[in-house]
C-alpha cells in the first residue's frame, strides 16, 4: 500500500531497493518439510532489507538465510531450534513473531485486555440503558407527551 | 524543454491558495463566534479560490512533467523524456513533494464540494466546517512550501534528461491507486471538521451527524478501492503473490478504514437514535488523526528508514507538529465541550443500538491493536529495550479471532430492530440461516477439495452467517402485495448500501479463506520442453526470448498451459527486464487471472544449461478480496444516494429534520 | 467532574504516543546492536588470505584486544573506509581482517591497492563465518576483548571523526 512512498524512500534514500521475490529451486523430502520451510522463511525477517521476510526477498543475506533453514531442515531439528539458530545471529529483529517476554507483555497483552474491558463495558452500558428505557420515557416519547400535554392546555 | 514561467506560476498560485486558506480558516470562524454573517460569508468564495488556485498549481506542476522541464528538481529526479505521457502525469505523485500537493488539491476539493453541495446547512455551521477545513490546509500548504515545495529549479545546472521514475512504478497501479487513497484519507476531513463545527457550536445534537454521514461514506467508500488497489498492485507487481504484508505503510491506510467503518455505524446510531453523541465525534476525531498519522508515518521514515528525516529533518517533525496541534487541540477541545450528561436513551440486550455498541467496540479494539502492532518497535526502541519486529505472524493471530467475532455480531446486526429485539423474533429469523450456514460450512471443505480443514469452514461459516441471515431479511422485507419485484424496489436505497457492503465483507472473507489456505506454490526449473504439474494444469515451456522495450531489455518466456487432459491451451509470458536507466532488474509476472483462480507465473534467476527458475502458483479465489471491497465501496456510495439524502432540510430548523425522519425499518 | 478527567483520557494517550514518536525521529531502524555483544567470538576454523595453508581459529583472537573489520572487494564502503583502518593500525590497535564471500585474487588485489592494516585476514569465502557473527552486509567491524568476548560493534561506515569518537575510546576501556 502507499507502496510506492516505500518504494520512492528506497529509491531516494539509497537503501537497499524494496526487492522483488525471490526464487530458489529445493527439492524436499515430502511436502510436510515444504510447509515447514515456507512458514519459516515467510515469519524469519530480513535483516537487510526494508520490511521483508527472507522468502519474499532477493538480497544476498536473505539467500543465505533461507540456505540455512533449509540445510537445518534437512539434518532434521526443529523450528524451534532454527529460530534460536538465527536469533542467537541476528538478534530477536528477525522473528515477526515476537516472543512473549517482559518487555513484549504489552505488546500481547494489551488487546486481550482491550477486549476484557470492552466486554465489561458492553455489559455495563447496555444494563444501564436497560434500566432506563424500562423507567423513563425515551426523548420521543417524552415531546409527544409534550405536545399533547401543551395541546391540552391551549384547547 | 525548458519552459520560462509555468513553474513560478504554480508557486505564486500555491502562495496565493495558502492565503486564501488562511482567509477562508480565520473570517468565517470569527464570525461565527462572533455572529457576523458578513465574516461568514467569506467561506464559500475563499474555498472556492482555493480550490481554483491550487489546481492552476497542480496544472503547471504537470505541464512541467508533461513538456519535460528537468530545470524542475521534481521533474528531474522523477521523469524521464522517453516515459508515456500518462506516466508522466501520474509520476507528479509518485514522490513526496508532488504527492503532498495533489493531498492538499484534494483537500481543496473537497472543501469545495462541501461548500457548493451543503447549502442547506446552517450559515453558521457551515462557516465553522469550512474554517475548520481552511485550518487544515493552512497547515498542509505551509508544510508543502517550507519542506516539500515540487516547483524548486535547478538553476543553472540543469540536467539534460532525468533520472527516470522507478520501474516498479511505471504501472497502472500507480496511477489509481494513490489518488483514490488520497480521496479517502483526506475525505475524512470533513467529517473531522463537522464534529469540531458541532464542538464549536456546543450544540452536540444529532443534526452534525445527519450532513456528514453522506461525506463520511463517500470517504470511506475511496478508501476502500484505494486500499484494494493497493493489494491488487502490490499482489501483481512484486513477484511473489502476496497481498497484504501488514506492512506499516499498508498498516497506516487500514488504521483509517478501521476507524471509519466504526464510525459510519455509530453516525447511524447518533443520527437515528440520538445516543452515543461523544463517541461519535471521537470516532470522527479519531479516524482523520489516524490518517494524519498515516501521513506521519508514511513521510517521516520513523518505521521504515530514518534517512528520510537525515536528509531533511524539517520534514518529519514538521509534519508530526502538524499532528500534534491538529489532534491534540481537537482532543482538547472535545475533553472541555463533549457533553457532560449522557443522554438516556434506553435500549436492550437485543437491540441494534447494543449490537451496533459492539461492532464499535471491536472496531476500535482491532484500531489499537494495528497501531500497537505498528509502532511498538519505535516504542521498545525509545525507551531503549531493543530491537524487535513485529510482522504478520502477530496481527493474523489477534485480528482473525477478532474479526471472526465481529461477523458473529455481524450476522445479527440488520435483523435486530432499534431499541429492543424480542429474543423469540431474533431467534425465528435467524435460526435456519444459522444452521444452514453451519451445515454449508462444513460440507464446503469437502466438497472442494475433498479432505475436511477447519479454518476454511470457520471462513466459509462466517460468511455465510453474515450473508444468508441478510437474504431472509430481504426476502420477508420484500413481500409486497403488488409481487416481489414492487417488494424489492420500495426498500430503499440505504438499506441496500448496507446489503452490499455486508455481502462485500462476507466476499472478501471467503477470498481470504480460501486462498491463504489453498493456494499452492512451486519453484521449478524449466528449460524450452520441460512441463510441470500444478493444482491440475500442465506448463510446458516453449520458448525461451530475449525482446527489446521502449526503456529496458528483456528475457522472456513462453509457456503453454493446458488443464488436465482438454485440449484448450492458452499461453502465459513472464519477463525478467532490465531497465537500463536505472540498471534495476524487474520481474514482470504473467497472471492468467479468473473468478474462481489465479494461475500466475513469475522468473526467477537464469540458472545456466538453458533453464530458468521459475515460480508457478495457483491462487485460487484470490480475486474475491478485491471483489469484495469493490462491493462495500458499492455499497458505501448507494447508501448515500438515498432520498431522505437529497431532501431538503430548512436551515433555520435542523432539529426538525431529525425527528421528522420517517419510520423506516432500514439502516 | 469524574466523567470530565475521563474525556481527557484521549488526549493524554495522544500525547503520550507523539512523545514516543517524537523520539521515534531520533531514532536509527537500522542501526541495531549485535546479538552478539558480550558473547564468545563464535568458533570458526578457515585459512588465512595470505596463506592458504595456514588455518585458523577463534583462538587467533585472544590474549589481546583486537578490532575484527568484515570486508570484501566487492564492497565500496569498504574502500572508502580503509584509511581510517589505516589510521587505527597506526595508533597501536590490533586488526584482523575476515575477507568475505570474496576470491583469493580480488582480496589479495584489494589489499595491495588500497593498504593492508590488518595482521592477518581471516578467509570466508562462503560467508560461514560471516554468518555466525550474524553479518548482513560489509562493512562491519567487532571489537573482541582479550578474553575473546565481543565488547563492541560498528556497522557500516567507520566516519574519519567515529575513530577518535567511538572505536578509539572502546579499545581503551577494553585494554
Amino acid at each position: 500500500m502507499a507502496l510506492i512512498t516505500r518504494l520512492l524512500l528506497c529509491v531516494l534514500l539509497l537503501w537497499p531497493v524494496l526487492a522483488q521475490a525471490a526464487v530458489d529451486v529445493r527439492e524436499f523430502d515430502d511436502p510436510v518439510t515444504e510447509q515447514r520451510y515456507r512458514d519459516l522463511t515467510a515469519t524469519l525477517r530480513c535483516p537487510k532489507c526494508q520490511n521483508q521476510a527472507i522468502g519474499d526477498s532477493d538480497s544476498p543475506i536473505a539467500g543465505d538465510m533461507r540456505e540455512r533453514v533449509y540445510r537445518q531442515l534437512q539434518a532434521g531439528r526443529s523450528d524451534k531450534e532454527i529460530l534460536d539458530f538465527m536469533v542467537n545471529r541476528f538478534g530477536d529483529y528477525v522473528l515477526y513473531n515476537p516472543r512473549l517476554e517482559g518487555r513484549t507483555l504489552l505488546l500481547w497483552g494489551l488487546p486481550a485486555g482491550l477486549a476484557l474491558l470492552g466486554a465489561l463495558v458492553v455489559v455495563l452500558m447496555v444494563r444501564a440503558r436497560r434500566r432506563t428505557s424500562a423507567r423513563d420515557l425515551s426523548a420521543e416519547e417524552r415531546a409527544r407527551l409534550d405536545a399533547l400535554i401543551k395541546r391540552e392546555r391551549t384547547e | 524543454m525548458q519552459t520560462l514561467m509555468i513553474p513560478e506560476i504554480g508557486h505564486y498560485a500555491m502562495i496565493i491558495a495558502l492565503l486564501m486558506a488562511a482567509v477562508q480558516a480565520v473570517m468565517p470562524l470569527a464570525g461565527a463566534a462572533t455572529r457576523r454573517p458578513l465574516w461568514m460569508a467569506y467561506a464559500r468564495p475563499m474555498a472556492t479560490g482555493q480550490f481554483l488556485f491550487l489546481a492552476i498549481a497542480y496544472a503547471c506542476l504537470t505541464a512541467s512533467y508533461l513538456l519535460d522541464d528537468f530545470s524542475v528538481a521534481n521533474v528531474a529526479n522523477n521523469s524521464n523524456s522517453m516515459l508515456p505521457w500518462y506516466y508522466k502525469a501520474s509520476a507528479v505523485w509518485g514522490n513526496h513533494e508532488g504527492s503532498v500537493l495533489l493531498w492538499s488539491l484534494i483537500l481543496a476539493a473537497w472543501t469545495f464540494a462541501v461548500s457548493h453541495f451543503s447549502r442547506e446547512l446552517p450559515r453558521d455551521m457551515l462557516a465553522r466546517v469550512i474554517g475548520v477545513m481552511g485550518l487544515v490546509s493552512v497547515g498542509f500548504l505551509t508544510f508543502v512550501l517550507i519542506t516539500s515545495n515540487p516547483f524548486e529549479r535547478l538553476l543553472p545546472n540543469v540536467p539534460q534528461d532525468g533520472a527516470d521514475l522507478n520501474p516498479l512504478l511505471q504501472d497502472f497501479g500507480l496511477i489509481v491507486h494513490p489518488p483514490m487513497l488520497y480521496m479517502g484519507y483526506v475525505g475524512f476531513s470533513v467529517v473531522f471538521a463537522f464534529a469540531i463545527a458541532a464542538l464549536l457550536e456546543g450544540r452536540l445534537d444529532a443534526a452534525w451527524t445527519r450532513w456528514a454521514r453522506p461525506w463520511t461514506n463517500i470517504a470511506w467508500a475511496f478508501l476502500t478501492v484505494g486500499i484494494a488497489l493497493g493489494s491488487w498492485w502490490a499482489y501483481y507487481e512484486l513477484g511473489w503473490g502476496g497481498w497484504w504484508f501488514w506492512d506499516p505503510v499498508e498498516n497506516a491506510s487500514l488504521l483509517p478504514w478501521l476507524a471509519g467503518t466504526a464510525l459510519i455505524h455509530s453516525l447511524a446510531v447518533t443520527e437515528k437514535r440520538g445516543t452515543f453523541k461523544s463517541w461519535t465525534v471521537l470516532l470522527a476525531i479519531f479516524t482523520f488523526s489516524l490518517s494524519l498519522m498515516g501521513t506521519f508515518l508514511v513521510r517521516s521514515g520513523v518505521l521504515t528508514s530514518v534517512h528520510a528525516f537525515a536528509n531533511d529533518p524539517a520534514r518529519g517533525f514538521f509534519v508530526l507538529m502538524l499532528l500534534g496541534i491538529t489532534v491534540g487541540l481537537s482532543l482538547l477541545l472535545f475533553a472541555l465541550r463533549a457533553p457532560r450528561v449522557s443522554q438516556r436513551v434506553g435500549f436492550g440486550w437485543l437491540s441494534r443500538d447494543a449490537l451496533l455498541l459492539i461492532n464499535n467496540i471491536l472496531l476500535v479494539i482491532m484500531t489499537v491493536t494495528v497501531l500497537l502492532g505498528t509502532v511498538y518497535p519505535l516504542l521498545l526502541d525509545a525507551l531503549n529495550l531493543g530491537k524487535i519486529s513485529v510482522g504478520p505472524p502477530y496481527f493474523n493471530a489477534l485480528f482473525v479471532p477478532l474479526t471472526v467475532v465481529l461477523c458473529l455480531f455481524m450476522g445479527l446486526g440488520p435483523l435486530a430492530r432499534w431499541k429492543d429485539t424480542p429474543a423469540r423474533d431474533l431467534f425465528r429469523r435467524s435460526w435456519l440461516a444459522g444452521l444452514a450456514a453451519l451445515v454449508l460450512a462444513a460440507l464446503a471443505p469437502l466438497l472442494y477439495r475433498g479432505e475436511w480443514n477447519l479454518k476454511v469452514s470457520l471462513g466459509v461459516l462466517v460468511a455465510l452467517w453474515i450473508v444468508l441471515p441478510m437474504a431472509r431479511d430481504l426476502w420477508a422485507k420484500s413481500r409486497h402485495s403488488a409481487g416481489r419485484l414492487a417488494g424489492l424496489k420500495r426498500l430503499s436505497l440505504a438499506y441496500w448500501g448496507m446489503i452490499l457492503g455486508h455481502l462485500g465483507i462476507a466476499v472478501t472473507i471467503i477470498g481470504v479463506t480460501v486462498v491463504s489456505n489453498y493456494a499452492i506454490e512451486r519453484n521449478v526449473r524449466l528449460g524450452v520442453g520441460d512441463s510441470v504439474e500444478l493444482a491440475g494444469y500442465t506448463f510446458t515451456m516453449t520458448e525461451l526470448a530475449n525482446r527489446r522495450g521502449p526503456n529496458y531489455l528483456a528475457d522472456t518466456a513462453e509457456l503453454e498451459v493446458r488443464r488436465g487432459d482438454s485440449q484448450r491451451r492458452f499461453t502465459m509470458t513472464p519477463e525478467k527486464r532490465l531497465y537500463i536507466a536505472r540498471g534495476m532488474p524487474m520481474t514482470q509476472v504473467a497472471l492468467r487471472p479468473g473468478l474462481f483462480r489465479d494461475l500466475y507465473v513469475a522468473m526467477g534467476e537464469n540458472l545456466g544449461d538453458g533453464s530458468w527458475a521459475m515460480r508457478l502458483q495457483y491462487k485460487p479465489f484470490v480475486r474475491w478480496l478485491w471483489l469484495g471491497a469493490l462491493l462495500m465501496a458499492t455499497g458505501g456510495v448507494l447508501a448515500v444516494a438515498d432520498r431522505r439524502y437529497r431532501r431538503r432540510v430548512t436551515a433555520r430548523d435542523p432539529e426538525r429534520a431529525v425527528v421528522a425522519e420517517p419510520r423506516e425499518a432500514t439502516t | 467532574m469524574k466523567r470530565r478527567l475521563l474525556l481527557l483520557l484521549p488526549l493524554v494517550g495522544f500525547l503520550v504516543l507523539s512523545a514516543f514518536l517524537y523520539m521515534g525521529l531520533s531514532i536509527n531502524p537500522f542501526e541495531r546492536h549485535s546479538a552478539l555483544m558480550a558473547r564468545d567470538f563464535p568458533a570458526f576454523e578457515l585459512t588465512t588470505l595470505e596463506d592458504p595453508e595456514r588455518v585458523v581459529d577463534a583462538s587467533l583472537l585472544e590474549g589481546e584486544v583486537t578490532l575484527v573489520n568484515v570486508w570484501g572487494e566487492w564492497c565500496p564502503t569498504c574502500k572508502q573506509e580503509m584509511p581510517q583502518l589505516l589510521d587505527l593500525a597506526e595508533r597501536g590497535v590490533r586488526l584482523v581482517g575476515v575477507d568475505y564471500k570474496d576470491t583469493r585474487e580480488k582480496g589479495r588485489g584489494f589489499l595491495g591497492e588500497f593498504g593492508n592494516p590488518f595482521e592477518v585476514n581471516i578467509f570466508d569465502p562462503e560467508g560461514s563465518l560471516g554468518f555466525d557473527l550474524g553479518v548482513y552486509g560489509a562493512p562491519e567491524t567487532f571489537l573482541v576483548d582479550r578474553d575473546g568476548i565481543i565488547r563492541y560493534h560498528h556497522t557500516g561506515y567507520i566516519k574519519p571523526e567515529d575513530v577518535r569518537e567511538k572505536i578509539l575510546p572502546e579499545v581503551a576501556k577494553w585494554r
